[in-house]
């Protein structure tokens, strides 16, 4: 098979992965040799018309999988047409579109192909081919298989940046039903000793009397769960991630909207979950990580488990709790701006700055370009007071009236 | 305009369109010769003349004056912009923060300000878009590869970001060049000269057909946003990327494969699956931490009377891990933490439940509780591989808090759920003396709500009959208020840790 149609394939193949970050890893550069360099923050090289950013080469080692998971477009009893890199192809597609421009590096993953061990062999040479015979200094995301030996994740762990188990279903009855060989145990089990050697190697680091400590995986590990497969609610799996990110120091839990896949299952629901749950997912994660909220507070805003698919969740939080409002902006502490809908994090420190020196007043809020509209109901400033807080009107003034509201409604999937 | 006639204007003519520390030096010299921002026109060479009469800037300031850090770091990106008012923006700005204004930085709602921080803003994006949407195509030179890119930014970053390039691919030898200004890197040293045209640079390269073939492919067409596409790759960026070209049809196309998809949607399965003729279901692997424990599948297990203490321990293991009637919270553990130790250890130390850390490793007593265990184990002459640790409740409740999980203790029922477990790990053991650490522990062992600090040092019997040291658990010691009361209580715990290894000793003798 020519390289053109293999790349078609396993990329189309690897396109469910919504994990495309290549952020927070150590600052690296070839002023001494090699290629690439890592800054700290990544870089967003492309965005499908999907709306996703194309920042590292994202691909299988092939699609070829004796696991049958239901979800998944390569299960062993998919349709779909197989193919399978050499570890070579991949390294030289690679190091070609990184030196135009094209990427930050690679994410590799791989269907599982005889077993574990000889499947994560495959995949961590083309990481050590990269890493050592090119010099190669960008980004490597390796997809971990739980069930690979200590020595290969150890080495894994030393060529790449990140490495990730993807949970894919939030509960165990989900995995059960929808992916039989995997084992919500054994995944879990991996995840910890991830976070082992990560925690190992961020130790020896700090108090490294070697000059170069040895590396584990310097950007962390992350996972994602599927959403809308199986019949887990907002509430488990929000609560799925927030024992993750606590219990296996997750950088990044990652929600993927199940979405129609040609040649689906038969066990898979008929109707994909609209696209803005998973969105809604992102910002309730958002909150619970950066915004001090708990689990329970950001699900009272929605009903029977779900988050409200019509409001932010930090507003639909806000209208089920207006006993916590008005907020006064030129005096309130931080933690309660922060719970104000619509300030952000980085627009409530100027806020915080600007009012040891001014009274702040709305035309403050409109300089800052904070919408007026979603935050004047909550607030108090020198020249304003909200009215209608108690009202029952307050939730339909705040709905935004946007083509995004109407898509936040669920579809059944029809014909064209 | 009187004020004016009196001082008239003064234009100053930078040499470049950024060039920081020229501005910077004449905008000293300005304030030093006390020159109003309105009196001041800000000219780059080359480009037109103001309408002031061209006068000699003032000399440099001998008297040197601070200015913060805030601004100098944003101003130093701001006059990047394109903005011909920039440096007039820099110098009013400048002027106030010198003039009774020190804080001005901090006045985030201050017109001039947010103008500042949105053009510094505007630049950085320029920046960022830059290093995302350059694209080097490979031309073969008779010395080997060069790599080549034309790009149109909107402000004047190109000196500035020339160093990200270089950092990235300072093996290669590239150059970049814009309408106005072009970078190259010959493998030695960067030089700029000046702007060029697209057809300067090849309009096409060997791997571009694979590069839009994996755009194409990567592109999920059930997820249809081209909102957030332009949001953060704007059209006008299009033109010069090679695989933009591929979005009408990927655009077009996306509704038709959808309904496709949705037509063929539960398929037959492949009637010739991939087969796992190799795939081993668990590796057999006794240090590895995602391998189940080595019991066999189906082995009995005997709940009364194994007669075989390891057949007893191992069937304890094998039953914990696959009861369906097990806590909600065991769920969320990672595994279930068993005790460890010699079989017939005249010592078995008994805590409340696995920790974190103890959830992470598998073992008992490895998080800072252990640690200080193990302290006090030493001090008292116990050699830990001679006891046999466990804990009354297996798996770790916890409730998560951002990054960490908080213990939570166990509750009656959950002591009540694991107790028979412990009952039989005792009978297993067979210990001299249990010695019993803290409430939970005691709670399982013996029934009873008994208090510890009042129970301390005495010795009862549990509801197996074997006898039960009673002492507190490690981590009030961890958690007492203050450091003398640390102390104390390590010695206290120390000294029950001995007598209970003398009265196991005498037990045995």
């Amino acid at each position: 098979m020519e390289l053109l149609r293999k790349l078609e394939i396993l990329a189309d193949a690897a396109k469910y992965d919504a994990s495309c970050a290549s952020s927070g890893t150590t600052k690296r550069n070839s002023l001494k040799g090699g290629l690439g360099s890592t800054e700290g923050s990544g870089i967003c090289h492309a965005y499908a018309p999907d709306g996703r950013c194309i920042s590292l080469l994202k691909l299988l080692l092939t699609n070829a999988c004796v696991f049958d998971c239901a979800y998944c477009i390569n299960r062993a009893s998919s349709n779909t047409q197989r193919a399978r890199f050499t570890v070579e192809e991949v390294v030289q597609l690679t190091l070609g579109f990184y030196r135009r421009n094209t990427i930050e590096g690679l994410f590799l993953s791989s269907g599982i192909i005889r077993s574990p061990d000889y499947t994560m062999e495959q995949v961590v040479r083309v990481a050590r081919v990269l890493r050592l015979e090119h010099g190669f200094r960008g980004y490597i995301h390796l997809k971990t298989i739980p069930d690979a030996s200590p020595e290969l994740l150890a080495e894994a762990g030393l060529y790449a940046d990140r490495l990730s188990i993807n949970m894919e279903l939030p509960t165990i009855a989900g995995l059960e039903s929808l992916a039989p060989e995997k084992d919500f145990r054994r995944i879990r089990h991996a995840m910890a000793g991830l976070r082992t050697r990560i925690e190992v190697a961020q130790d020896e680091a700090r108090t490294a009397r070697r000059a170069s400590p040895k590396k584990f995986a310097p950007a962390g590990q992350s996972t994602q769960m599927i959403v809308g497969a199986d019949g887990a609610d907002d509430g488990a799996i929000l609560g799925t991630a927030t024992d993750l990110y606590a219990g296996y120091r997750m950088r990044r839990v990652y929600y993927s909207a199940y979405s129609p896949i040609p040649d689906a299952s038969r066990l898979l629901p008929p109707t994909a979950p609209p696209l803005v749950r998973e969105h809604r997912l992102y910002q309730a994660d958002w909150l619970l990580r950066f915004y001090g909220f708990s689990r329970e507070e950001v699900m009272a805003g929605g009903q029977g488990g779900m988050l409200d698919l019509e409001l932010d969740p930090k507003t639909a939080w806000a209208l089920q709790s207006r006993a916590n409002f008005p907020v006064d902006l030129n005096t309130a502490p931080r933690e309660a701006l922060l719970r104000v809908p619509g300030l952000g994090a980085k627009t409530v420190d100027r806020l915080i700055a600007a009012r040891r020196h001014t009274r702040l007043r709305a035309a403050d809020l409109a300089r800052l370009r904070v919408s007026l509209a979603k935050v004047l109901p909550f607030v108090v400033l020198a020249d304003h007071v909200p009215r209608g807080l108690d009202g029952a009107g307050l939730r339909s003034r705040l709905l935004p009236a946007t083509a995004f509201a109407a898509a936040a409604r669920p579809v059944q999937m029809t014909l064209f | 305009m009187p004020a004016l006639a009196q001082r008239p204007g003064v234009a100053v003519t930078l040499p470049g369109p950024a060039d920081f520390p020229a501005w910077r030096q004449a905008a000293r010299g300005l304030v030093a010769a006390d020159i109003r921002p309105e009196q001041a026109e800000w000219v780059v060479a080359g480009e037109l003349p103001g309408l002031l009469a061209q006068a000699p800037a003032p000399p440099p300031s001998a008297a040197p004056f601070s200015v913060p850090r805030a601004f100098l770091d944003q101003a130093e990106i701001a006059i990047r912009h394109s903005d011909p008012e920039r440096f007039a923006l820099l110098y009013g700005l400048l002027w106030r923060l010198v003039h009774g204004e020190r804080h001005l930085m901090q006045a985030a709602t201050d017109p001039a300000v947010i103008r500042l921080s949105t053009l510094a803003k505007a630049v950085r994006r320029d920046a960022h878009k830059m290093h995302a949407f350059v694209r080097f195509r490979e031309v073969q030179a008779e010395d080997g590869p060069r790599h080549i890119a034309w790009f149109e930014p909107d402000h004047h970053i190109e000196e500035a970001e020339a160093e990200f390039f270089l950092r990235r691919f300072a093996s290669l030898r590239w150059s970049i060049v814009t309408p106005r200004r072009s970078v190259a890197w010959d493998g030695r040293a960067l030089s700029f000269g000046p702007g060029g045209r697209r057809a300067d640079v090849p309009p096409d390269d060997a791997m571009e057909p694979l590069w839009r073939a994996y755009y194409a492919s990567i592109f999920n067409p059930a997820r249809l946003k081209p909102g957030a596409m332009r949001a953060e790759m704007p059209r006008k960026y299009w033109r010069n990327l090679p695989e933009a070209a591929e979005i009408p049809r990927l655009m077009a196309e996306a509704p038709r494969r959808v309904a496709e998809m949705v037509e063929r949607a539960a398929a037959a399965p492949n009637p010739r699956p991939q087969k796992p003729r190799h795939l081993q279901a668990f590796p057999r692997d006794a240090g590895h931490l995602s391998a189940p424990p080595h019991v066999a599948r189906d082995m009995p297990t005997p709940i009364d009377a194994p007669s075989d203490p390891a057949l007893a321990l191992a069937a304890l293991r094998e039953e914990l891990l696959s009861r369906p009637d097990l806590p909600e919270f065991a769920a969320r553990a990672t595994q279930p933490v068993f005790g460890e130790g010699p079989l017939g250890a005249s010592l078995m130390f008994v805590g409340e439940q696995p920790g974190d850390e103890e959830d992470i490793a598998g073992r008992p007593f490895v998080g800072p509780a252990g640690r200080l265990l193990d302290r006090a184990l030493a001090q008292a002459g116990v050699e830990r591989r001679d006891a046999y640790l466990t804990n009354a409740v297996k798996h770790f409740k916890f409730t998560p808090t951002g990054k960490r999980r908080i213990h939570q203790s166990p509750d009656a029922g959950d002591i009540t759920y694991y107790r028979p477990f412990l009952a039989r790990e005792v009978a297993a053991v067979a210990p001299q003396l249990v010695v019993s650490l803290g409430a939970s522990a005691l709670a399982a062992l013996t029934g009873k709500k008994l208090p510890v600090l009042k129970t301390r040092g005495q010795v009862v019997t549990g509801l197996t009959g074997h006898p039960v040291f009673v002492t507190v658990h490690p981590s009030y010691l961890l958690r007492l208020p203050d450091p003398q009361a640390q102390a104390d209580g390590f010695v206290a715990f120390v000294a029950d840790l001995r007598a209970a290894h003398q009265s196991a000793g005498a037990a045995l003798a």
